[in-house]
């Protein structure tokens, strides 16, 4: 570096830690140098963020919350959604880009997600880290739940009509906070416009909070791997972790290849198939909304239909409350009990590598009970596989062994057959 | 034997659990600037008097080789600048105290019609070749996919009136279930059969390129992306490799 620009420097680092900063996140960051596929999805939630806020930036300069009927007799925010497909310069690739980001966001999390019980990683010391995750979740939940308001289609309206109905079954407070919710008796132009503003400023704010606590977190104890072994234990001479590389250029340089892989498919879902055969961007939702006809079938976009299975699968009022109460409770708590995670498992190693039959089988099982769930969710409570097996049992024995999964899970994570860990990473 | 009544034992079973099946016929669709064309000139003399096409402007059939002055002579009938979206002169409240329903806006219905039966196109396709005469409807016209629809035959001077043989019988759950047979017209309107179906080819051809105008350009953008990326993986792979060279 030129003696000047080293001067610069100098005085903004006296000022700010800017070269500390860069030293302590990237170029002294010490990684395990084990790091598989798993380990992609965290930076690739990182850019699916950045593509939501900078594509949303643009979708705001030219739609409009707003339900009152135009000359032709279109909600303008339905009409100002197809303005931006049509008529806006490069509209349609932006709106495209942020449909297609919703879908891919959860897509990513939930892999994420999964490499943690993969790995353990939401054990000791990374608690915080995983708590910050889920809330991270929930923030994303309420942040997808409230865009998807915004097109102001026949799915739109009706998605959020059912969902928010929902909170008046809470007892004593439900009715009003529900009217709260909506800022009407009805999902209306009040709905749209405080869910603009909870979408577009509120959510998001708390969103990039929680990311970087999430982060600063992860750098304050640094990253598991797939071996579940702490790296900082054995260390060099040079006071290094000896299975740890620097995350800048080693995991940067690996990044980037993770991006453009993931960049392909996002792009080939972005130009050839946007609608997603109709679970990104739902038929329906390309009529605008009539508050005065009820849609036959009303389904809650892909992400949701987990725990939407969840809350169908409570039908029985219980202690004198209504079963749809118990629907909320369920769904509610299928997503906060992944925050008791750390303190639930009680195994004597992380990794999945060295734990025994039990935990694999289980897990096995809870994947396949998760996408079945998510299944069941996308269709209505009368559906039959092949016909014949009813779909509505499948999914409460599914929602059962949910919940079984973690509730057991300190008894049985203890008496698994685990082996032991090794002492280094093994590659 | 024994494979056909377990499927006989489970076929009704699973049209009861799982809702009516919709039969929809493939719509042959192109994207010839012929066939859309032709499709946006039976659009503007038979859809657009009760439909309107509120986001779609009329100097965007460019797009599929009109000039200015043919859309102006030709296809613009309720509008003045070539700018203007394809609205229609009928009130709204209006046309429902007259069909029952306000007649949707046209610009996307192709995709809003798709479903697991088949995509919006099939649906269309299906749709406006199965109107059949029924005395019971204020229109005289009923619709085979789309029940009790408010709307007309209005292409019957093309197609002729095609009448129907409704089949009831119990479905041995107190009920009734209603087969519909649409024959083909006593007698034939403008169009013969088959250039009938070509002609509805034609126009729902039109109402899917409606929907998206944008599709064949984001198809081709889509190529060129996915090109590019796929070189760049190669280089970012590379990249990588020669970086990872001294981890072991």
């Amino acid at each position: 570096m030129t003696t000047k620009a080293q001067a610069v420097l100098d005085w903004v680092d006296a000022r700010f830690p800017l070269t500390s900063s860069i030293k302590g996140h990237l170029t002294e960051y010490y990684a395990p140098k084990n790091f598989n596929f798993w380990y992609f999805f965290g930076s690739l939630a990182l850019l699916v963020l950045v593509i939501q806020i900078v594509t949303g930036i643009f979708l705001v300069m030219h739609y409009k919350p707003d339900a009152a009927l135009n000359a032709s007799g279109i909600p303008a925010a339905f009409a100002s959604v197809e303005y931006i497909m049509r008529d806006v310069p490069g509209g349609w690739i932006i709106r495209y880009l942020h449909s297609t980001g919703a879908s891919a966001f959860f897509v990513v999390v939930y892999l994420h997600m999964f490499r943690g019980l993969l790995y353990g990683s939401y054990r000791k010391p990374r608690e915080l880290i995983w708590v910050f995750g889920t809330l991270i979740f929930l923030a994303l939940m309420a942040e997808a739940f409230m865009g998807y308001l915004l097109p102001w289609g026949q799915m739109s309206f009706w998605g959020a009509q059912v969902i928010v109905n929902l909170f008046s079954a809470i007892p004593v407070i439900g009715p009003d906070l529900s009217i709260v919710i909506r800022g009407d008796f009805v999902v209306s132009d009040a709905t749209l416009n405080r869910f603009f503003s909870f979408h577009v400023i509120a959510v998001p704010l708390i969103l990039i909070g929680l990311v970087v606590a999430h982060i600063v977190a992860l750098h304050e104890v640094g990253s598991n791997n797939p071996d579940g072994v702490e790296i900082k234990k054995k260390k060099g001479a040079d006071g290094h972790p000896l299975d740890g590389i620097p995350f800048h250029p080693y995991y940067t340089v690996k990044d980037i290849v993770g991006v453009v892989g993931f960049l392909i498919v996002f792009s080939f879902i972005v130009f050839f198939a946007p609608e997603g055969g109709g679970y990104f961007l739902e038929y329906n939702n390309f009529i605008p909304a009539d508050p005065l006809k009820t849609p036959p079938h009303i389904a809650p976009v892909w992400y949701f239909t987990p725990f939407y299975s969840l809350l169908r699968a409570m039908v029985w009022p219980l202690f004198g409350l209504d079963a749809k109460f118990w629907g909320v409770v369920a769904m509610g708590a299928g997503v906060v009990i992944l925050a008791f995670l750390p303190w639930l498992d009680r195994s004597p190693v992380k990794s999945i590598r060295y734990r025994g039959p039990i935990y694999k089988s289980l897990l096995t099982l809870f994947v396949i009970a998760f996408g079945i769930l998510g299944f069941l969710g996308t269709k209505p409570p009368s559906y039959a596989f092949f016909g014949v097996i009813p779909g509505a049992p499948v999914a409460q024995l599914f929602s059962l062994y949910y919940f079984l999964f973690f509730i057991t899970m300190p008894w049985w994570s203890k008496m698994d057959k685990c082996k032991p860990e090794p002492e280094r990473v093994t590659g | 034997m024994k494979k056909l009544l377990t499927a006989l034992l489970f076929t009704p079973l699973m049209a009861l659990a799982n809702g009516p099946e919709l039969h929809l016929d493939k719509a042959p669709i192109s994207t010839e600037p012929a066939a859309l064309q032709n499709g946006a000139k039976l659009f503007v003399n038979y859809c657009l008097n009760c439909h309107g096409a509120s986001y779609m402007r009329y100097n965007r059939l460019q797009q599929i080789g009109l000039s200015e002055q043919m859309i102006k002579d030709n296809l613009m009938f309720t509008a003045d600048k070539i700018g203007e979206p394809m609205r229609i002169a009928m009130q709204r409240d209006e046309a429902k105290a007259w069909f029952g329903a306000a007649p949707p806006d046209l610009t996307v219905i192709s995709r809003s019609r798709a479903s697991e039966f088949g995509s919006g196109a099939d649906w269309l396709y299906t749709y406006l070749r199965s109107f059949y005469r029924d005395d019971k409807r204020p229109t005289g016209w009923n619709n085979k996919v789309f029940e009790n629809v408010g709307m007309p035959h209005v292409l019957y001077e093309l197609q002729g009136e095609p009448t129907a043989k409704i089949n009831e019988h119990d479905d041995g759950h107190g009920g009734k279930s209603k087969e519909i047979e649409i024959e083909a017209p006593a007698k034939p309107g403008k169009m013969t059969a088959e250039e009938y179906d070509h002609a509805v080819a034609d126009l729902v051809s039109y109402l899917v390129w409606m929907g998206e105008p944008m599709a064949e350009t984001r198809k081709s953008i889509g190529t060129a992306v996915i090109a590019f990326l796929g070189l760049l993986f190669v280089l970012s792979y590379l990249l990588k490799k020669n970086y990872w060279r001294d981890v072991h």
